[in-house]
């Protein structure tokens, strides 16, 4: 019905009396890479929110994955997005395979996928330790295993590059390259870098809960 | 213009109603035989336990309920069931207190482990608590989803708890404080008394929950100013200089 | 809803198993309330006054606070909370699964201290094994109700007070419940009646979790 896996036209999201989003507008075609840009309290992080029906819609109209944010219900867009949050953070107590294991269960995935996902981020050899004693940068890692295993078609990632060194920024964007070529859409925040090495990304400049400019 | 002429009707009304029955019930009717002028307070408290636990909690819960239900939430319905759950607690607070000077001369104690009176303080903790619960969010949706299904939960709660204080009170040692005077013969003046009580207590719940409810839309057109202000700034944040 | 019901379930127990909170934490804090309960009668009635049932129920109670503030924990962290909405899991399943996990845990808790009320409190052993069974139903409801006052209480900063003020009178009718079936059972009357209010209030607060724990899991 739509060309565009995500579009939105004036959205509005308001967070206790506060408008964290002052009408964005916005489109995401199929197969590409989008790129959140902006100062702190731009609304970034909400507008990922939203796109994933992590918060929900105050005014204003959109739709994600074909569901409408302002009628249907949130439950059916997450499970058809991938999330992984700045502080993602898992259960703390179970250890990396098992967390991998509830997320595939509560999807109806089959747990063939996990193994493959834990190789492609590096953690085969970290799978039976708890979630509690890996490093940020190993936590990031598996929150890109949970979404491989889920296989979204649009992938929301909020600040991914931090806490990554050179090594796993690289590895970024060689993921996302794959993921774009294989026909999805991701769609990051970040406030500096972005691999040099990606090919087309659309960049939108967010200040003050709106969209300033686009390139 | 007939609404607006019963709107400004109604708080000239339940003050003549209230003031007939104090009236009434202080100068007309007679003492009674047993009780003497303690059995004034009939013409008091009936009445505030009435509005309290059935006229209030009730639209309250109905409020809830309604609000819950897809098809008819609105902001209208919500505030109607926090008006009613305000009004709820003086209610409560009222007949607890009426009925604690009925019971301290005639049981010789300010509180008795009565199935009705510990029910209705129990009831009276669930409106506290929704109050404090409404007070603890400041996000208006989440505010309204969460305190209507505990409108619910106390709603459901209430005949669990009154049959268990009910079976816990009669099925230990039999209600002994209980066996004299609980029913009292009514006629004559004293009929007419208590109807008309009935009448303005349930008309002083309208008159109150209709202020209420008119504070809390002025507030929240204040709200909305206040809103409205801080969108325009929040979108002034782009224009740099 | 069940396969999300067994799947939370064996998460929140998994998790308690590895962290033993309920072992070193709560068993050790009921307990020792139970020991204060004896103190606060008095040295002339702690041992024999027949208040054991109601002084068992009443730790119970705060048990139930503590354990039903740790599973919501469980899930708190902002981050986590994330990751888990993006699972889409059916609402009333997780509301039943984490109400199995409780109720296992109340169980547990509940059988060491009946042990503890047995010995300190000097309750009779025959009765008390006879009033298990009511007992265990009384948890199951006290487990379904701090689940659903748990998601009212919220993730937020005002929840450990808010829980309790919440949750207490509804506890009301369970203690009451709890006590009176327990009292029976230890020969102060023969009243099995009470076990069918422990009953009702499980079924609705079941019914109530399941049909609602979408609304509040939703803000």
């Amino acid at each position: 019905m739509s060309e565009f896996v995500a579009s939105l036209n004036d959205a509005l999201v308001v967070r206790s009396g506060f408008p964290l989003l002052s009408g964005v507008t916005l489109e995401v075609a199929p197969a590409t890479l989008t790129l959140l840009t902006g100062p702190n309290g731009a609304g970034k992080t909400t507008l990922l929110q939203l796109l994933g029906g992590l918060v929900g819609l105050s005014g204003g109209s959109g739709q994600v994955c074909g569901v409408d944010l302002a009628r249907d219900d949130r439950r059916a867009l997450r499970r058809r997005v991938g999330w992984l949050g700045h502080d993602s953070s898992f259960y703390d107590d179970l250890s990396v395979r098992e967390n991998l294991t509830f997320a595939a269960k509560a999807l109806g995935r089959p747990l063939e996928d996990l193994a493959p996902a834990l190789e492609r981020v590096g953690l085969r050899d970290r799978s039976e330790v708890l979630a509690r004693r890996l490093s940020a940068g190993q936590r990031r890692r598996l929150g890109l295993a949970w979404l491989l295993m889920r296989r979204p078609e649009l992938w929301l990632l909020d600040e991914p590059y931090a806490a990554l060194d050179e090594d796993g920024r690289r590895f970024l964007d060689g993921l996302f390259a794959d993921v774009v070529a294989a026909g999805a859409s991701i769609v990051v925040s970040a406030h500096d870098h972005l691999g040099a090495t990606l090919g087309a990304v659309n960049t939108v400049h967010l200040v003050g809960g709106r969209v300033e400019s686009r390139s | 213009m007939t609404k607006t002429l019963l709107a400004r009707l109604l708080g000239p009304l339940t003050l003549a109603l209230l003031a007939l029955t104090f009236g009434l019930g202080l100068w007309v009717t007679p003492p009674d035989q047993v009780q003497g002028n303690l059995v004034r307070l009939v013409y008091v408290h009936p009445a505030l336990a009435w509005v309290a636990l059935y006229v209030s909690f009730g639209t309250a819960t109905i409020a809830s309920v309604l609000y819950l239900w897809r098809r008819t939430r609105s902001a209208t319905l919500d505030r109607i069931g926090a008006c009613a759950m305000e009004v709820s607690v003086v209610f409560i607070a009222l007949t607890l207190i009426t009925g604690s000077l009925w019971g301290r001369p005639t049981w010789g104690v300010w509180w008795a482990w009565d199935a009705r009176l510990t029910s209705t303080a129990i009831l009276g903790v669930f409106a506290l608590a929704y109050l404090a619960l409404r007070r603890a969010l400041d996000d208006d949706e989440t505010r309204a989803r969460r305190s209507a299904v505990f409108a619910i939960i106390a709603a459901i709660n209430v005949p669990i708890i009154h049959f268990s204080v009910l079976w816990w009170k009669t099925l230990h040692q039999g209600a002994t404080v209980f066996t004299a005077n609980r029913t009292l013969l009514i006629h004559g003046s004293q009929a007419w008394t208590l109807l008309v009580s009935f009448v303005a207590f349930t008309l002083s719940f309208v008159w109150l929950l209709r202020a209420r409810y008119r504070l809390e839309v002025t507030r929240d057109q204040s709200r909305q100013r206040d809103f409205n202000e801080a969108l325009a700034q929040r979108r002034r944040e782009g224009a740099r200089p | 809803m069940i396969r999300v019901a067994l799947l939370v379930a064996a998460k929140d127990l998994r998790v308690e198993l590895r962290s033993r909170v309920l072992l070193w934490q709560v068993v050790p804090f009921g307990a020792m309330a139970l020991l204060l309960s004896g103190l606060a009668l008095g040295p002339a009635r702690a041992g024999h006054s027949g208040a054991a049932p109601g002084l068992f129920f009443l730790v119970m109670l705060f048990v139930t606070l503590l354990t039903v503030a740790r599973s919501r924990a469980i899930d708190a962290r902002a981050g986590t909370r994330d990751s888990i909405a993006t699972l889409g899991l059916d609402p009333g399943g997780v509301f039943l699964g984490k109400t199995v996990a409780l109720t296992v845990e109340l169980w547990v808790t509940g059988a060491l201290l009946l042990a503890g009320t047995v010995v300190v409190l000097h309750a009779n052993l025959a009765g008390t094994l006879a009033a298990s069974g009511n007992v265990a139903v009384t948890l199951a409801a006290l487990a379904a109700a701090g689940v659903l006052h748990g998601a009212l209480s919220g993730p937020g900063d005002g929840s450990a007070t808010l829980l309790p003020l919440l949750s207490l009178p509804a506890f009301a009718p369970l203690l009451i419940a709890g006590e009176r079936a327990y009292s029976a059972a230890l020969g102060h009357g023969a009243l099995w009646a009470w076990g069918t209010i422990s009953l009702v209030a499980l079924v609705a607060y079941l019914a109530l979790g399941i049909l609602l724990y979408g609304v509040l899991d939703e803000s």
